[in-house]
């Protein structure tokens, strides 16, 4: 999809996205290979700490995936992970990287397609803005080596 | 409990801008039940940190630890060790946590990351509402259980004053009259008798007025003091 590698880590729900990821394996429909799947209890089970590690450890985007609003298997965990989302959009500002790189999505166990599709366009927006800036260098790194490899 | 608000992350960058190595510290009470300067808060600032100094080009080492109470020195004793290792530290405390490292540690240039806002209590989860001045001379056995030095914008001792309108205050439509739910509060418990008495001028030497304030308890001591 592009030239340098990018990661899209993906906080899935046990009980509905992470279904629906697996759906979408078992109907064989293809998403892009960025994307890295993280199964968590709920998304309520979301810690903010640890999305944030994951962009200081070089992650691209995230994207939070929970049951549909209404369908929590905990009530209400997709509704505060959505609040934490935008909490750390907030936080993502003051730091500097742009809060478009963290997105939530919502769906069902039975939506592989939808799951494919928000992969997609997660990895599509996230390829928009760019590597993220804190692994830069990395990234040029990793570039000078696949030149190397190829020349 | 004491009600606190993290400052902005460039305000905290700006205050540790001359230091290369940075020790966050978090407190375990009040600001960890206001989800101000916690054990996850302080890992937050640290990692938060962390990005924007390498995003500015000038990158931090910034680590956090949390003690349970920064306002005792039997709690901060501990970080003589990683307090020593480092150029500033951030002190995820309230004004008094601030101090209390600082004058423990006379060399470390320690900073607050957090605005100590005041003394109230969770009104709802991620509410939190002022109750207590620490005016020192604690009058809510007259007036229901509801303090107007606290929660009238005037502080008055005998209201309700004319901007109180439909039971709320002028400075904010948000802000409930505390005059209002004062007589409300007596009416119900039938006690209005109470506000036919005249309050005078309140002492404000107990409060801050009176100057930087101390109490002392022999009882309590461990040592007493020597005296010639």
């Amino acid at each position: 999809m592009s030239e340098t590698p990018f990661k899209i880590i993906a906080y899935c729900c046990r009980y509905c996205s992470y279904a629906a990821a697996d759906l979408a394996g078992v109907l064989r429909l293809s998403y892009p290979a960025e994307t890295r799947i993280v199964q968590i209890p709920c998304t309520g089970r979301l810690d903010m700490l640890e999305v944030l590690h994951a962009f200081e450890h070089g992650a691209d985007g995230v994207m939070v995936a929970g049951c549909l609003e209404g369908d929590c298997h905990f009530q209400e965990g997709n509704l505060n992970a959505r609040r934490r989302v935008e909490h750390i959009k907030q936080i993502m500002l003051q730091i500097g990287l742009e809060p478009e790189r963290i997105e939530m999505f919502n769906l069902s166990s039975a939506m592989a397609r939808q799951f494919a599709d928000a992969a997609t366009s997660m990895t599509q927006q996230v390829i928009d803005l760019g590597p993220n800036p804190l692994r830069v260098e990395d990234h040029n790194q990793v570039d000078q080596k696949i030149v190397n490899t190829v020349g | 409990m004491i009600v606190a608000e993290q400052k902005p992350l460039e305000e905290i960058r700006d205050l540790i801008d001359e230091a290369n190595n940075v020790l966050v510290v978090g407190c375990g009470t009040c600001v960890t039940v206001c989800f101000a300067g916690g054990e996850k808060e302080a890992g937050i600032l640290a990692t938060s940190l962390r990005m924007k100094t390498k995003l500015d080009g000038k990158p931090k080492d910034v680590t956090h630890t949390t003690v349970q109470r920064q306002c005792e020195w039997e709690y901060i004793d501990p970080l003589k060790d990683q307090i020593g290792e480092v150029d500033a530290v951030i002190s995820l405390g309230c004004g008094i946590g601030v101090q209390a490292l600082a004058e423990r540690y006379p060399d470390a240039v320690v900073v607050p990351g957090l605005n100590t806002s005041f003394l109230g209590l969770p009104t709802e989860q991620g509410v939190w509402e002022e109750r207590c001045a620490a005016c020192g001379e604690c009058i809510l056995g007259l007036t229901g259980g509801i303090c107007p030095i606290a929660r009238c914008a005037k502080q008055l001792l005998n209201g309700p004053c004319g901007g109180s309108q439909e039971g709320l205050c002028e400075i904010n439509p948000e802000t409930p009259c505390a005059w209002q739910l004062i007589y409300e509060k007596l009416a119900a418990q039938d006690r209005l008798h109470l506000l036919m008495e005249i309050q005078p001028p309140k002492d404000w030497s107990t409060s801050r007025d009176g100057g930087p304030r101390k109490i002392t308890r022999e009882d309590l001591r461990l040592v007493a003091e020597e005296t010639e």
